[in-house]
C-alpha cells in the first residue's frame, strides 16, 4: 500500500504446547493476525480472556517465542534478533502491563524504577540519568519528591503513572499497553486515559492498545482488531467500527457494552451471544466463532471464513456477512 | 411501597483498631432494601463498601468492628446477636457471592460437594438429599451438562461457570438477602451479562432481597431499583437508580457519570477527546476530614465546604437524598 507503517504484523503464529502424552496438545494462541500501525495512531485489539490478544501484544514486545509470522519495526523484522541489536529495538518499543501492583519491583524506589531502562539500553551520565528522571517524573503528573518513594507508597493510579514513566524513559515510538487501565477505578482510569492521550499528542507516541472495555477502546483507537480465539474475526477504522459492524461477534460485545436502558434489552435477544469460548487447544474446523453464534448455518460448522475487504480498510470474516444485516445500535 | 424490609442498616459506623487508636472506615450508613428487589452500593476502592457487606455477614476482618449503629435482618438487630446465631444465619438466611471466583472456591473440593455443603450445614438434609439438590442447583444456574459438571473440581470450569457455581452455592438454601461483591468484575462482558441475567431471573424466582457492591454505576443500572454511592467511608447520594442517574445531586456522583469512556455506538466525535477527570483522590484511612471529605477534589467547593463538618443526607426530592451544601441544580420537568 504505502510507506512501510511504523509495525508491521504479519501472518503471526503463537503456538503452546499444552502436553506431550498422551496425546499432543497444542495451544492455538494467536493463530495468523496480521495488523499494522502508523506512527502517532492508536490501534486497539479487543476480545475476551482467551481470545489472544494478551499474547499478541506479548509477541510484538519479543517477550514470548512466536511459531510463525513476522514483525516488522520500521520496516526491520525484529523476530530473529538478539543481544545488542534487540536492545536497540527495545528503545522504541515499550510496554505498560495490567496490574500496577505485580509489575514494580517492590524493593527499589521510584526514582531508581524509572532510571532503570535509561541505564540499560541509553548508558547515559549520572546526572543526565537523573534530570531525565525528574522530567519524565513531571511528564506524568508526579512530584519530584516521589522518586525516594517505594512502590507501596503510592496508590494504584500513582503507580500506573511510575509504570508510564518507565515505559516513555527510552522515548520510544510504540506503547504497548495491555489493559493498562482495567485495575483502576472509574476516576482514576479517566486521568490515566487523558494522560495517554496527551503524551500521545505531545510526543506523537503510538500505541497497540489492548482492552476489554470498548467504551475506553472508542475512546482511544484510530483503529480497532477483535480478536475471537487467537484470530481476527473483524478489523476497521473506528468510525467504520463503532457504526457498522459487520461480524456476529463483535454485535454481542457491543450489546453486552451498551449502557443499560431499552435498546440494550432489545438487542440482547437477538445478539447476545450465549455460552463461553471454545478451548483453543484444538480450536474447531469451521468458523471458531459457530459453537455461539446466533446466525449459524452449517457452512460456518464446516469451512473457516477468510477475513475479506467490505469497505475502506474494514474487514470482516463471516460467510454470512452481506446476507444479514448489521443491528441498528445507535 | 412493597412489604417490610428485609435488611435495614441504622446509622451504622464500622472503625478500625490501630496502634493510634481507632479510624473510623464506614461513618453512619443507613439503608434499607426490601423483599425482591436491589440496592447498589457504588464506590471507589477503599470507600467501605466491601466492608460493610462484611459487616452484615459478620466476616469483618481481625481489627475490624461495628462501632455503631444496628442492623437489623427481619428486624432482628445482627451487632448484638451472638456468633452462633449469625452462623446459623450465614449461608442459609443470607449469603455472599465474591468477586474472584477462583480463591472464593475450595480447590480440593467438588463443586457438588461444595453446594451440596450449605445443604447439609443449614437444612439437615442427607447426603444423597443434598447431592440431589445440588444438581437442581447447578441446572438452575443453566450450567450445560450439569450431571457431568457436578463432579468437577473449581479448577476443571472457566471463570463464568466458577461464578456460577458461586451463586449455586449461595442460593441453594433460599436466602432472604444475597450480597454480590463486584460479581462480574473478574468476568468478560458477554459473560457479564449472562451472569446479571441469571441473577435476575433467580432474584425473581425467589424474591430475594440483593445488595449489590459495584465501581461502576453503569453497568448496574439495568438491575439496581436504589442505589447508595458511598466516597471515604460516607454515603453521599442515595436514592433511585434510574433518578440518581439521570440527575446526579452530589458533584461526586455527577464526576462518576461523565469519566466512564462508554460505548457509543454510531458517535464519530467521541476520540480522542480528553474525558472528564475528577482530579486528585480519595483520602486515604485515617487522613478523612470532619468537613466534606470530598472538597479537596470539588469543582463547586464554597468557604462553607471547609468550615463546615460534612452535612448529613438530607432529602432533595421525594425519591433522591444528598450530602452537599452546594448540590447541583434540579431540573425541573415538565
Amino acid at each position: 500500500m504505502s510507506a512501510p507503517a511504523l509495525l508491521e504484523v504479519d501472518g503471526l503464529f503463537v503456538h503452546f504446547e499444552a502436553s506431550r502424552r498422551p496425546k499432543p496438545a497444542v495451544v492455538h494462541a494467536v493463530d495468523g493476525v496480521s495488523f499494522r500501525i502508523p506512527r502517532g495512531t492508536t490501534f486497539g485489539i479487543v476480545g475476551e480472556s482467551g481470545s489472544g490478544k494478551s499474547t499478541t501484544a506479548q509477541a510484538v514486545m519479543r517477550l514470548v517465542p512466536t511459531t510463525a509470522g513476522a514483525i516488522r519495526l520500521d520496516g526491520r523484522n525484529i523476530i530473529d534478533l538478539n543481544g545488542v541489536a534487540l536492545h536497540e529495538v527495545r528503545k522504541s518499543l515499550q510496554m505498560i502491563f495490567q496490574d500496577p501492583f505485580s509489575s514494580l519491583d517492590p524493593r527499589r524506589r521510584a526514582g531508581n524504577l524509572i532510571a532503570e531502562p535509561i541505564r540499560l539500553l541509553e548508558h547515559r551520565s549520572k546526572d543526565e540519568t537523573a534530570a531525565r528522571v525528574d522530567e519524565l517524573l513531571a511528564a506524568v503528573g508526579l512530584q519530584p519528591s516521589a522518586a525516594s518513594l517505594f512502590p507501596h507508597q503510592f496508590s494504584g493510579g500513582q503507580r500506573q503513572r511510575l509504570c508510564i514513566a518507565r515505559a516513555l524513559a527510552t522515548a520510544p515510538a510504540l506503547i504497548v499497553c495491555d489493559e493498562a487501565v482495567s485495575a483502576l477505578d472509574v476516576a482514576i482510569q479517566a486521568q490515566i486515559l487523558n494522560l495517554l492521550l496527551r503524551l500521545q499528542a505531545e510526543r506523537g507516541l503510538a500505541y497497540l492498545f489492548i482492552s476489554h472495555d470498548l467504551g475506553v477502546v472508542q475512546h482511544m483507537c484510530d483503529e480497532i482488531a477483535v480478536m475471537y480465539l487467537g484470530q481476527i474475526i473483524e478489523q476497521a477504522p473506528n468510525s467504520a467500527f463503532f457504526s457498522r459492524p459487520h461480524h456476529p461477534y463483535t454485535w454481542s460485545l457491543m450489546t453486552a457494552a451498551l449502557p443499560a436502558g431499552p435498546l440494550r434489552q432489545s438487542l440482547k435477544k437477538s445478539y447476545l451471544a450465549t455460552g463461553e469460548p471454545p478451548s483453543p487447544i484444538n480450536p474447531p474446523n469451521g468458523c471458531r466463532f459457530a459453537s455461539r453464534c446466533p446466525f449459524v448455518v452449517t457452512r460456518c460448522r464446516e469451512e473457516a471464513p477468510e477475513l475479506v475487504a467490505i469497505g475502506t480498510g474494514h474487514w470482516v470474516a463471516c460467510h454470512r456477512h452481506d446476507e444479514i444485516d448489521p443491528p441498528v445500535f445507535a | 411501597m412493597s412489604s417490610d424490609p428485609v435488611l435495614v442498616l441504622d446509622d451504622l459506623s464500622i472503625a478500625l483498631a490501630t496502634i493510634s487508636g481507632e479510624v473510623p472506615v464506614v461513618e453512619h450508613l443507613s439503608f434499607s432494601v426490601a423483599q425482591g428487589s436491589t440496592i447498589a452500593l457504588v464506590g471507589e476502592s477503599g470507600c467501605g463498601k466491601s466492608m460493610t457487606a462484611l459487616a452484615i455477614m459478620n466476616l469483618l476482618p481481625q481489627g475490624f468492628r461495628c462501632s455503631g449503629g444496628r442492623i437489623l435482618f427481619e428486624g432482628e438487630d445482627l451487632v448484638a446477636a451472638t456468633p452462633s446465631r449469625r452462623r446459623a444465619l450465614r449461608g442459609n438466611r443470607m449469603s455472599m457471592i465474591f468477586q474472584e471466583p477462583m480463591t472464593a472456591l475450595n480447590p480440593v473440593f467438588t463443586v457438588g460437594e461444595q453446594i451440596a455443603e450449605a445443604l447439609r450445614a443449614h437444612q439437615n438434609l442427607g447426603r444423597r438429599a443434598a447431592a440431589a439438590r445440588a444438581l437442581d442447583m447447578l441446572r438452575a444456574v443453566q450450567i450445560p451438562a450439569a450431571e457431568n459438571r457436578i463432579k468437577a473440581y473449581p479448577h476443571q470450569l472457566s471463570g463464568g461457570m466458577r461464578q456460577r457455581v458461586m451463586i449455586a452455592i449461595a442460593l441453594a438454601c433460599r436466602p432472604k438477602l444475597l450480597i454480590a461483591d463486584e460479581p462480574t468484575t473478574a468476568l468478560d462482558v458477554t459473560v457479564q451479562a449472562q451472569v446479571f441475567d441469571l441473577l435476575a431471573r433467580l432474584q425473581e424466582e425467589m424474591s430475594t432481597a440483593i445488595i449489590l457492591i459495584t465501581h461502576d454505576l453503569g453497568a448496574v443500572a439495568d438491575i439496581a431499583d436504589d442505589v447508595a454511592v458511598l466516597y471515604a467511608g460516607r454515603c453521599i447520594e442515595q436514592g433511585a437508580t434510574r433518578v440518581v442517574m439521570e440527575q446526579p445531586l452530589h458533584p461526586y456522583t455527577a464526576g462518576l457519570m461523565v469519566c466512564v469512556p462508554h460505548l457509543q455506538p454510531g458517535v464519530m466525535a467521541a476520540r480522542h477527546r480528553l474525558l472528564a477527570e475528577i482530579p486528585g483522590m480519595v483520602p486515604p484511612l485515617g487522613q478523612r476530614p470532619t468537613i466534606c471529605a470530598f472538597s479537596d477534589r470539588c469543582t463547586r467547593v464554597g468557604n462553607d465546604c471547609l468550615s463546615e463538618p460534612q452535612p448529613p443526607l438530607f432529602t432533595l426530592a421525594p425519591t433522591q437524598a444528598v450530602a452537599c451544601l452546594h448540590p447541583l441544580q434540579r431540573e425541573t420537568t415538565a
